[in-house]
């Protein structure tokens, strides 16, 4: 933030920063962030609720991201969500309960020459099938344990 | 730095590249990272020093090369040749090819219609400079448009070369550029501002995202150039925080750029300062409205407000602002380097130059493309695109994204300017382009669009909050066959509602996928209402009860 200079427009970056670092934002530091650029509490809180970017519920272990974009969608995304839903009974935004897996979606990555996309842990992937998907998400818990 | 400096960097980097024999380039855009471009790339310079070949060849990566379906691409310079879907074990037998016969199991045809058709002028560094070097974009004749302007240029003549080239506003509703810049130049305030806008949020679409990955320094150039030419002093670039790729890039070149003394104050020791920020996004679609881009850079909720006053009277904290689109700003430099007259010769009457599109969906050659204006869609889709794979039927091609419509088969034969697409309810767009075939449902297609539009709706205005959600609701229910005429005719009203009374762009081209379809596949529409049957076998008919909730 003093990087920014302190200033009421650094808003967005802030927050960016703190997501960064601890992976969500949580009401003492959207509060923190607010007091230190002398910014209503209540805009803070519009301005992160109001972008999608921004999530207030921490992460689970491990992140899935499927593009619904068009081109996504068009090769099939929507299965893909559908066969996630069937495995670990969660929904786009949501988490395991066990904490392990969050499944989130985007609106496009931009790599639609590929799709459909998915990002697992940071590491996109490309041409998703729904076995494809499986042995990803796999892997990834997988490496945890 | 001096213009003399310019000349010498461009000089010993033209050199160096000479030196080595063989020169591999490998693309390290998102598309091919995503399938291990960096690995390939890591894995051939192991390989050039293993074999013991670094004094005769040079292993770089490079921006998109375009043909993102058979990623990773690696190109070979001089002889030209190309390969796909290189894996890191073929690194071995890539480099020892070098000067000897290719290896052909990975070759790919660079003489097929996909790079034949292409006219490149905002690419035309994309694929063969390193993005994360400066030196590399001055050897392209990089940032001599930026001198030009300068030490030749009033800035009324840079708006004026502009205005000649009769370039148009690329981020989708084709506002002449020149037109634009005029209007600031002519603002009376001592403090201006300069914003590109690189809140790529269409879905489907990639240029943007291409460019700032594969040419950064070029945004850059044109950003300083319209500086000049508008009498700013700040720029900013508004990205996407969804690119983290093309931020690193952009950083990495506006250090080097105030290292070289190109942006910042006194550039090329003459009276003009510039200099550029860089504000990232943070999910919201609107924010590629101006007005809203505006508030969300003033660190506000990306909310449009109503225009005029037009950001080019009032924008940014009250101050006169040109914004244009990533690659309205990267078509300045050649136009300022070779000449707005140069520009205005390429495409048709009325848009003129070349436009990037993003080819996606069901067609083989999925990727970025450069055409010039005026080439028509079947060109694009089954000459460059290489048509549908698996023997299926061509339907339509959407353009424009979530504002735009769908183009069915018996519009094929249309050119691609601002008016023709206009005039078949449909956008230029900034440029995304998916092909459907005959597996895609026209009504869910427009729902899914309608979706989209409802969740990101800023909420400010009630004919698309409110509009968006009922569309979106009625969609819904002609899909799973609950509905009748009824349902439709109140659909098509509503299209009418919010395309004629929502406050920004995003509420008014909302309906356009809707409209389109309507037009074009009505029988589709009737087919669920009537019938009861989704033709394509997509929508949950049967199941209504299942699904309404």
């Amino acid at each position: 933030m003093r990087r920014l200079g302190n200033q009421s427009n650094a808003l967005i970056e802030a927050l960016h920063t703190v997501q960064e670092s601890f992976g969500y934002l949580d009401k003492d530091s959207i509060r923190y962030v607010a007091t230190s650029l002398r910014v209503p509490l209540s805009q803070a809180y519009g301005v992160a609720t109001f972008y999608h970017f921004f999530s207030l519920k921490p992460p689970g272990e491990h992140t899935c991201v499927v593009c619904t974009g068009t081109a996504c969608y068009i090769k099939g995304a929507a299965k893909l969500l559908q066969a996630i839903e069937q495995k670990f009974g969660i929904r786009p935004g949501e988490t395991t309960p066990d904490g392990k897996l969050s499944l989130v979606t985007a609106r496009c990555l931009g790599s639609c020459g590929l799709a459909p996309v998915g990002v697992f842990d940071q590491q996109i992937s490309g041409m998703l099938t729904q076995a494809a998907l499986m042995a990803k998400i796999g892997r990834m818990e997988h490496h945890d344990a | 730095m001096t213009p003399e400096e310019l000349g010498e960097i461009a000089a010993t980097q033209q050199e160096a590249a000479l030196r080595f024999k063989h020169r591999v380039h490998v693309c390290t855009a998102a598309s091919c990272l995503s399938s291990g471009g960096d690995k390939v790339k890591q894995e051939l310079a192991k390989e050039v020093s293993k074999q013991g070949r670094d004094k005769q060849c040079l292993v770089k990566g490079v921006g998109c090369m375009g043909l993102c379906a058979a990623g990773p691409l690696v190109s070979v310079k001089p002889d030209n040749l190309m390969y796909q879907r290189v894996r890191a074990e073929d690194a071995a037998d890539v480099v020892k090819s070098l000067g000897d016969t290719p290896v052909g199991r990975l070759e790919c045809a660079t003489d097929q219609p996909f790079f034949r058709r292409q006219v490149k002028i905002v690419l035309e560094n994309s694929g063969r400079v390193d993005p994360e070097k400066i030196g590399d974009y001055v050897a392209a004749n990089g940032y001599e448009g930026l001198l030009k302007a300068l030490t030749e240029f009033s800035p009324g003549e840079v708006v004026e070369q502009v205005l000649r080239s009769g370039l148009r506003g690329r981020g989708g509703a084709g506002y002449p550029t020149g037109l634009k810049w005029s209007m600031v130049a002519k603002a009376d305030s001592n403090r201006k501002y300069v914003i590109c806008n690189g809140d790529e949020g269409d879905p489907g679409a990639f240029m943007d995202r291409s460019v700032l990955e594969g040419d950064p320094h070029r945004v850059l150039e044109g950003m300083a150039i319209a500086g000049y030419g508008v009498g700013a002093a700040q720029g900013y670039i508004y990205v996407r925080a969804e690119y983290p790729l093309a931020i690193k890039n952009l950083k990495t070149a506006i250090r080097q750029a105030q290292h070289h003394g190109l942006l910042g104050t006194n550039i090329f020791g003459t009276t003009f300062s510039f200099n550029v920020d860089l504000r990232l996004g943070a999910g919201a679609f609107v924010c590629g409205e101006e007005t809203a881009l505006i508030a969300s850079i003033e660190g506000r909720r990306g909310m449009p407000r109503t225009r005029p006053p037009y950001p080019a009277a009032e924008g940014l904290w009250g101050e006169p602002t040109l914004i244009n689109n990533v690659e309205t700003f990267a078509n300045i430099p050649p136009i300022i380097r070779n000449g707005g007259d140069w520009f205005a010769r390429i495409g048709t009457e009325k848009s003129k130059g070349t436009k990037v599109f993003a080819l996606a969906g069901r067609v083989a050659n999925t990727g970025l493309i450069e055409v010039p204006m005026g080439i028509t869609l079947r060109e694009i889709v089954f000459e460059i695109g290489g048509g549908i794979p698996d023997g299926r039927q061509f339907k339509a091609v959407q353009t424009g994204g979530p504002s735009g419509g769908c183009i069915p088969a018996e519009s094929l034969d249309m050119p691609v300017d601002y008016e023709s697409l206009k005039k078949l309810g449909s956008i230029m767009g900034s440029g995304g382009m998916i092909v459907m075939d005959d597996s895609s449902c026209m009504v869910d297609v427009a729902k899914f669009f309608m979706e989209f539009c409802k969740s990101e709706s800023c909420g400010k205005c009630v004919p698309c909050r409110v509009g968006t959600y009922q569309m979106h609701e009625l969609l819904e229910r002609i899909a799973n066959g609950s509905a009748g005429a009824k349902e439709l005719a109140t659909l098509e009203e509503l299209c009418d509602l919010v395309q004629n009374t929502s406050l920004c762009g995003l509420g008014q081209s909302a309906p356009n996928p809707v409209l389109s379809t309507l037009r074009y596949f009505r029988e589709e529409y009737r087919a669920h209402i009537e019938d009861k049957t989704c033709p394509a076998h997509v929508c949950p008919i049967g199941s209504a009860k299942e699904v309404t909730a």
